[in-house]
Parts: C-alpha cells; sequence; structure tokens
C-alpha cells in the first residue's frame, strides 16, 4: 500500500450559472486564496508543483496552458496542465507527492461554461470526425443511447432515475455554493419533454462558472504543518474505447475498472460495506445509478430500486451526492471532479453544516469526464 | 526513502513529414508498436499510458486526448494526457518518470504525437489563439512575432548577427542528412539562410524549423523490469520543469530563466554541478535557429550570451566537445509539436546506447540532456538521461 | 536505431490531395465565445475607449503593472490601487512582419512591438503595433507615443489605439 497523502487545503468560489462580473483568473485567485489559507501555506514559498486541469476547446484559447501560473502564486514554479479532469489531476499531484521528490502540490480546475457560445457545436467536436461528427448529431444523443442501453440491462427505471434528480437537487439547496438547488418532483421529471428519448432537459445537468483549488501533502509536511488532514488512500483512473463503436454501452467499466486501482490501493476489500459515502458523477441522472453499480457500491440493477427506497439520501445507508451532485451544484466541466474531492473532504471534516452526514470514516469521490469519453477516475479519501 | 530508478528502454518514432497520410491513431500506434517491439515488450506489458499532443486546434478534435488514447495503447488502461504546449515533448518522459517513481506502476508507454496538417488553410493560423483573448488576438498576431521579437531582443542584447546565428541551421539541417526519419534535411550555408524569405524580420525561411506529421513512443520501467528488459537501460535521473508568467511583454526576453529554473531542478536531481563538464550531449529544443543558442545559455552549458561563440568554434558539431542536436533537432527533423521533443529525448536514448547510426557521437558519451521549451515563451522542460 | 531500417509513415504530395488520391472529410468549427472581461481587464477596456491606459499598483513590491490584474504574481497577493499610466514609452524589442495571422504574405509588412509604458514599472511592456514610421527607421529603445481613434470610433478595445508613433 502506498504511503498516506494528505489533503491540507481546500478552496472555491461559489458556482452559479453566470459570473459576469470576473474573469476566469479573478476565480482561479479566489479559489487558490482560500485554498492555501485553509492549508496554512504561502505559495511562493510552500508548494512544490501545481497541477491545472483543462481543455483548450472549453476555454476558447489554444495551449492555456500559459494562462494559469500568475493567479495561482505559481510564477517561476513547476506547473503543468492536463487534458484531463479533476481526479486525473488529484492523481497526477498524488503521484509527484509519492515520489519523494514533492512535498506539496496544488491542484486547479475551473469553468467558464457561460463563456462558451456554442457548447453543443464545441462538444460535438470530440465526437470521431471521420465517422460519427459527419451524421451531424446533438452529442448528446451518446448519452441518450446509454441511457436506453443502461435501463434495458439493468432493469432501472426512468421514474428511478428521476429519483437521483429529485435527491440531488433538493440536497443542493443545503449547500451555499450550488447553483440549480430546488425541491423538484418526480413527475415533473417525468412530464418534461425527451430531449435525447429517454433523457429529458430535467435529466441532464445544467452548466455552472466557478474555481477550485485543491492542497496535497506528504504526510511528514502535514504533520508539520499542523494541517486538519484528510488522507488519500487510493486513486485510480481509466480510459475505456473513445470509439463508439467498440464499447460497451450498458456498464461503465471505466468507472468499474478505475475503482477496482484505488480500492486495491486503499485496501478496500468490500466497498458497498467499507465506503460510508459517495460524490459520484451524475452528469445526467442515470449516471448516478450505473456509477453506483460499476464502483460495486450496490449491485446490479439495484442503484436505482436503492434510491426510490431512501437508502442514498443524507440520512440514508450509504449517502450519495449529498452535495447536490452535478444536477444540483452545476456541471462545472473538468472542474466537476475537485467539487465532489471538496464536499468529500467537508464531510470527513465535519465541515458539510445542514448537509452533514453523521459518522463518517471513508469517502469516495468519482469523475466522469462526459459525453463521448470513456473516462472516469476514483478517489478513496479517509480521516485518519 | 530512496528515489525510485526509472530508466527508458525502448523507443520508436515515425517519419516526420508535411502531411502524413496516416491518422493521428495510426502515428500513435506506429510508433508505440516500434517502441514495444524494440524492447520485446507488449502492451499487456504496459501498467499505465502518458500521452503528449499539443492544440487540438490542429486536429479539430476537443479532448483529443481521448481520441488518440486507442492508438497508444491506451483502451482500458490509466491514460493521462499531460499538455504544456512545445514542451510536452520533454514533459511527457517526466511526466511518466513521476508515474513509475511514485510506486503506483513498473511499466510506463510514453506517446507523443502530432497531426498539424489537418489544420486547413495553414496550420499556422491555429496559433492566433494561443495569444491573449482580450489585448493580443485583436492585433491579429503571428505565431512568429514572439519569435522574432524574442530573437531581436537576444541580438541586440548580446550583439549576435543573424549571420552568427545562421550556424545554428546549417549544423543541423546537416546533421538531419543522417536521420531516416527527417523531413528537411538539407546541406545549406550561412548564405543560405540569410538570403531565404524574410517572414518576420529578423527570422527568415530557412531559421524555422516546419510544420509536420509525426508521433514518437518511449517504454519506461522501473529499476527492477529496466534490469530484466535490457542490459542497457537509460536512466532518467534528472527532471525539472518550470512555467514563468503569462505576462510575457513584462519579461525581458533576451534569456530563457524558466529554462534555468528548471534545468537547476533536474540537475540537483542528478547530481550535476558543473553541467558543461559533466553533460557530454544535448539536445535543446531548437524551433528556429537562435533558440538553440537561446537554450544552451538558460541550460547552463554556457555563460549568457556565449552560444554564438561556442558554435561558430565547432564546439557543438558532431564530433566537438559537447555535441548539439546530432539528431538534426527541429531544424532538420522536423517540427511534429508534441513528438518533436520526444524526439530529442529519443535521440538521448540512441545515442548513450550507440544505436545512433551515422549519427553516432564519438566518445562513448554517457550523460545527456534534453530540453524543450513551449506556451508563450514561458517553459522549460528539461531530463537528464545517463547509462 | 539503424540507418537501414524503415521507418513508418506516409507522406502525401499537394498534388495528391489536390487529383482527389486521397479521401478527406472536412469540417468547419462553430466555436464561438464571448469571454467576461472581469474587473481588470474589464477598467481596461473601458478606459481605452475613454483614450486612456491604466495599470495596478501593489504596495508590497511596490511595482505598477500593466496590463492590470487584480493580484500581485510575485507577492500573491490582491493588487491596490489603480493608475493612470502615460500613453507613451520605449520601444524594448520589435520586429517586421511580412505576414498576416493566417501565414499569407503582405507586401506592406506590419511593425509588431513589445512596447515599455511610461508611468508603470521598469519592463512593463504591452504589444501593439509601431505605424507613421518606416521600418528601416525604427530603432530599439525608441520613444513612442499613441495614436488613437477617434472618441466616436472608439469600441473599448486594444485597437483603440490605432498604433504607436515615434516622438
Amino acid at each position: 500500500m502506498p504511503d498516506p497523502v494528505a489533503i491540507i487545503g481546500i478552496g472555491q468560489t461559489q458556482f452559479r450559472a453566470t459570473t459576469p462580473g470576473v474573469s476566469y483568473k479573478e476565480l482561479m485567485f479566489e479559489a487558490a486564496s482560500r485554498a492555501y489559507a485553509d492549508a496554512g501555506i504561502d505559495p511562493r514559498r510552500d508548494i512544490d508543483s501545481f497541477v491545472c486541469c483543462s481543455e483548450d476547446l472549453t476555454e476558447g484559447t489554444s495551449i492555456f496552458d500559459e494562462y494559469v501560473p500568475d493567479q495561482l502564486g505559481a510564477v517561476l514554479r513547476p506547473v503543468h496542465t492536463i487534458g484531463g479532469d479533476g481526479i486525473q489531476g488529484l492523481a497526477a499531484a498524488y503521484m509527484q507527492v509519492l515520489t519523494g521528490v514533492f512535498d506539496v502540490v496544488a491542484v486547479e480546475a475551473h469553468s467558464k461554461a457561460s463563456n462558451i457560445l456554442t457548447p453543443h457545436h464545441v462538444l460535438a467536436l470530440a465526437l470521431e470526425p471521420g465517422l460519427v461528427r459527419p451524421l451531424g448529431a446533438h452529442p448528446h444523443f451518446v448519452a441518450g443511447l446509454e441511457m436506453s442501453r443502461y435501463l434495458a440491462e439493468s432493469g432501472t427505471t426512468r421514474e428511478q432515475c428521476a429519483t437521483v434528480v429529485a435527491k440531488n437537487r433538493f440536497n443542493a439547496l443545503f449547500n451555499d455554493a450550488a447553483a440549480y438547488g430546488a425541491d423538484v418532483e418526480v413527475d415533473d421529471i417525468l412530464r418534461a419533454a425527451a430531449t435525447f428519448a429517454p433523457l429529458t432537459a430535467l435529466d441532464t445537468s445544467a452548466p455552472a462558472d466557478g474555481a477550485i483549488v485543491v492542497v496535497l501533502a506528504s504526510e511528514a509536511r502535514a504533520h508539520a504543518l499542523g494541517a486538519d488532514a484528510v488522507w488519500i488512500r487510493g486513486a485510480g483512473w481509466r480510459s475505456d474505447s473513445a470509439g463508439l463503436d467498440s464499447r460497451s454501452w450498458g456498464t461503465a467499466a471505466y468507472a468499474h475498472l478505475a475503482a477496482q486501482q484505488a480500492y486495491e490501493l486503499a485496501g478496500i476489500a468490500s466497498p458497498s460495506r467499507e465506503i460510508d459515502f459517495a460524490e459520484v458523477d451524475d452528469t445526467f441522472s442515470y449516471k448516478e445509478l450505473q456509477h453506483l453499480e460499476a464502483l460495486g457500491l450496490f449491485g446490479e440493477g439495484e442503484a436505482g430500486p436503492a434510491t426510490e427506497e431512501g437508502l442514498t439520501a443524507i440520512d440514508g445507508d450509504l449517502p450519495v451526492n449529498a452535495s447536490g451532485g452535478s444536477l444540483g451544484v452545476g456541471h462545472l466541466g473538468e472542474a466537476t471532479g475537485l467539487q465532489k474531492v471538496v464536499e468529500v473532504v467537508r464531510q470527513l471534516r465535519g465541515e458539510a453544516g445542514q448537509r452533514q452526514i453523521e459518522d463518517v470514516e471513508v469517502g469516495l469521490a468519482q469523475s466522469w469526464r462526459g459525453v463521448p469519453t470513456a473516462t472516469g477516475a476514483v478517489v478513496v479519501l479517509s480521516r485518519e | 526513502m530512496g528515489l525510485r530508478r526509472v530508466a527508458v528502454v525502448g523507443a520508436g518514432m515515425t517519419k516526420f513529414m508535411r502531411r502524413a497520410m496516416e491518422t493521428g491513431r495510426e502515428l500513435a500506434w506506429q510508433a508505440s508498436s516500434m517502441a514495444l517491439e524494440s524492447c520485446e515488450m507488449t502492451r499487456r506489458d504496459i501498467d499505465c499510458v502518458v500521452l503528449g499532443t499539443a492544440p487540438d486546434t490542429f486536429d479539430g478534435v476537443h479532448m483529443k486526448g481521448e481520441y488518440l488514447a486507442d492508438g497508444a495503447g491506451g483502451w482500458q488502461k490509466p491514460v493521462m494526457r499531460g499538455y504544456v504546449g512545445g514542451g510536452t515533448g520533454v514533459f511527457s518522459p517526466i511526466q511518466g518518470w513521476y508515474h513509475v517513481a511514485s510506486g503506483l506502476f513498473d511499466t510506463c508507454l510514453v506517446v507523443c504525437e502530432e497531426k498539424m496538417s489537418t489544420c486547413l488553410p495553414h496550420p499556422q493560423a491555429a496559433f492566433l489563439t494561443i495569444f491573449d483573448n482580450m489585448l493580443e488576438r485583436p492585433l491579429g498576431p503571428n505565431l512568429i512575432w514572439i519569435f522574432a521579437l524574442e530573437m531581436h531582443r537576444y541580438m541586440t542584447v548580446h550583439g549576435v548577427s543573424k549571420r552568427d546565428i545562421a550556424l545554428v541551421s546549417v549544423k543541423n539541417k546537416g546533421n538531419a542528412l543522417d536521420h531516416p526519419c527527417a523531413q528537411v534535411a538539407q546541406k545549406i550555408t550561412v548564405d543560405d539562410v540569410l538570403n531565404s524569405e524574410t517572414l518576420v524580420w529578423p527570422v527568415s525561411w530557412l531559421d524555422i524549423s516546419p510544420v509536420s506529421d509525426g508521433a514518437v513512443a518511449l517504454v519506461l520501467a522501473a529499476e527492477h523490469v529496466a534490469k530484466r528488459v535490457t542490459d542497457k537501460p537509460v536512466w532518467i535521473d534528472g527532471v525539472g520543469w518550470h512555467l514563468d508568467s503569462a505576462y510575457w511583454t513584462n519579461r525581458d526576453l533576451y534569456y530563457p530563466k524558466y529554462v534555468e529554473y528548471a534545468a537547476r531542478m533536474a540537475y540537483r536531481m542528478a547530481g550535476i554541478t558543473e553541467p558543461r563538464k559533466q553533460i557530454q550531449i544535448a539536445e535543446p529544443y531548437d524551433p528556429f535557429s537562435y533558440k538553440e543558442l537561446h537554450h544552451l545559455e538558460g541550460l547552463l552549458l554556457c555563460g549568457k550570451g556565449e552560444a554564438a561563440q561556442m558554435t561558430a568554434d565547432g564546439v557543438t558539431q558532431r564530433d566537438g566537445d559537447l555535441p548539439v542536436c546530432p539528431s538534426g533537432g527541429l531544424l532538420g527533423v522536423g517540427n511534429p509539436i508534441a513528438a518533436a521533443g520526444l524526439m530529442k529525448v529519443a535521440e538521448i536514448f540512441w545515442q548513450l546506447r550507440g544505436e545512433a547510426g551515422k549519427r553516432q557521437v564519438p566518445g562513448k558519451p554517457t550523460t545527456g540532456v534534453a530540453q524543450a521549451w513551449g506556451d508563450l515563451m514561458q517553459v522549460g522542460t528539461v531530463t537528464v538521461l545517463r547509462t | 536505431m539503424t540507418s537501414e531500417r524503415e521507418y513508418p509513415g506516409t507522406p502525401l504530395t499537394d498534388g495528391q490531395l489536390r487529383r482527389g488520391e486521397v479521401l478527406l472529410v472536412e469540417h468547419e468549427p462553430n466555436a464561438r465565445y464571448a469571454w467576461d472581461a472581469g474587473v481588470a481587464i474589464g477598467r481596461s477596456l473601458a478606459e481605452l475607449k475613454k483614450g486612456r491606459l491604466v495599470g495596478r499598483e501593489c504596495y508590497r513590491c511596490r511595482r505598477i503593472v500593466v496590463p492590470p490584474r487584480m493580484f500581485c504574481e510575485q507577492c500573491f497577493r490582491p493588487t491596490d490601487r489603480w493608475v493612470y499610466l502615460k500613453d507613451s514609452g520605449r520601444v524594448n524589442t520589435y520586429s517586421i512582419s511580412y505576414l498576416r495571422w493566417d501565414a499569407t504574405r503582405v507586401a506592406k509588412p506590419s511593425i509588431p512591438a513589445v512596447i515599455e509604458i511610461d508611468g508603470a514599472s521598469k519592463g512593463m511592456g504591452i504589444l501593439h503595433l509601431l505605424g507613421g514610421v518606416k521600418p528601416e527607421d525604427v530603432q530599439m529603445g525608441m520613444r513612442v507615443k499613441a495614436v488613437w481613434k477617434p472618441p466616436r470610433q472608439r469600441e473599448g478595445s486594444i485597437r483603440d489605439i490605432r498604433y504607436f508613433r515615434p516622438y
């Protein structure tokens, strides 16, 4: 088992549908300032390396890495960007600390989704250019296809998916940072017009803007700083076939394999018993259920019924997306994974206020890079 | 806890071409297969994949790391795409290094691929979008502007002429005649460079590397695996990378501080205290002729302003005291952005193992440095390799 | 690596493409953005519309920086106040460009330059164009002054300055 690596600081901005008064640099500066204050460090002196997560076409700037260092306190420091999501970024920082060469590493991701005027056309650029893109379809068709397949294979119902939406958006009402907290009913969702059947607009998380920074430290440095540490026990990430033609549609294999790696490192043999709560990707309602099963937290076809029975509510046996998930918080692009990590950290620290889950020791955060990818990452965090 | 040693055990590359028939995935597959074959490993032996590829705007594919992963052996593996612009080619093995040195993985396939020809009408147009969206793009800048501004500053501060700088193009394009993958190898003279078309003064046509398609791959392994796989592992003994401020117009461009800082980081790790004495072979990043000089100084292989003289004295020839870009560099072999930097690491790998064929430098070098540069005159990435 | 070995990769020529010997799939991206200028650049653009350049000062390191930013990247703290700068400066470096942004050639070159702005700290330059001067007459270190568009034509853009001219 690898050495434990600590998360010693978290910082974020509010997440909102639009953030017209501030630039992405100003959002990043706010998140970084908060994270470094939380960690009790000065980035000009104490941080050994910085990892940023972004995609050029989401930003509208090529080689976006150019524009990150100043507002993070990272000028003339080791900085690199990954074309990956926040939990992959966390994994990169985790590995750097494990080498023994870097004691403190910061990870950043943000979303300025409101600044993209043609979001679905940009997303369509991620479709394979030779055979898929020429179909001229809105890229969410991929999610519609997958949802159909998942429902058919697992026996999950649309009602169960709608329950996920209702749960998460309600949870978000207790999260000050969330953009889309609301009391929606299952019927509202079932009655909504289909977008990519069986998906409706209400099954789909809406985008939000915001920035998040997380600071990792080696065990020795965390102790030296007297940090209120939460520990990374294991992490995993996987890319299944990018090709729509060669993937299995019903199960989220990337999540299953990524979790396997994380559990092995964390020494977790029985996840459904040993994980107390989870923040899993819910970009679309059905994804929460599909992911819960792939992560081994519920058996095949059982996540839907479990949700209906309230097992994944904040006061349930295995609370899922107490923060509100992307459905309630807003979809933050590559920062989504870090939003989940931050929630897990807050819960483990006992700082989740009205959404606090009782008696938590071990939490899981999981991300998916979204349509049309089959890439996701998992991290297991614990209090001790 | 001691540092876990990581070695390069295999390498492969495609030709560098102005326009390849192969897609980006196919280029990545060709380089990866060759790298695996070279050390008799298969995809099954690979624990993780690091993919390096620069602007998505060239390929016209968003999140292109996802699209390319299959071609790089990434199916159902942990795949991560690092992206530091032109610095990516030397950063990717550093990223591979931390994957293995962390102890989480024993082997890593590092693949860098670039397909620039897809972008019409000319790939260079894509570079408009690297400039600041608010205050620079409206001025309609061309990529070469920043190189020209930097080259002019360098020339002015050190009293170096275009003639002095042209020697780098002559050397590298000539060296590339011995590289089987080279796109623009040719025997030229200093006057050829000075008489070539002025693009953005002081940069002329023969001062710059071309637009290219190509891929390179390396296989990295932890010590216990490396020793099983080959009797000539090349150790990654030092890694360094630094990023300077985005506000490049607030910096004096005559000297690449970020390269120096990255080099110091790598040298410290490798136990190098006198780089000029302890390093026998160097592959600094040479997308433009003057950059080789700029980077030699940043790498502390000579004093500030001294690289031109060092070149004129023949020190950096293949049979000189410190061979520089024996591969032929970007100026001679080509510049498929991310793959170009990895080509330099592959060159050091082959040179240290005595496998560089006609390009082999004499004297059996044991320590080499590869360096790349990227972003907006900002990033230095450095690796020190040793047998 | 031996030089006798055949390396993979199949080069294509422009001719092959023109003659249709190779199949292509074409796509024109529709990627459009409206970036929030934010506090620093928002003010900067508003001031440009009024014919002024503005910077920010950090009280700790005492630098006056341009382009303005709400954070000091050296001290990692918020910057403290707005400072009006002059619209003149000194050429730190320049070049003579015969290429447009899309690599097409032009007969009449443009003169991009980094201009250190008067009123900001030493070395604080911005990217702009020189004009009203022949390329061969430009010198490093030359003093230049902004030539503005007339107020009616200004939009709140860096192009509200037409170019910088020697004086």
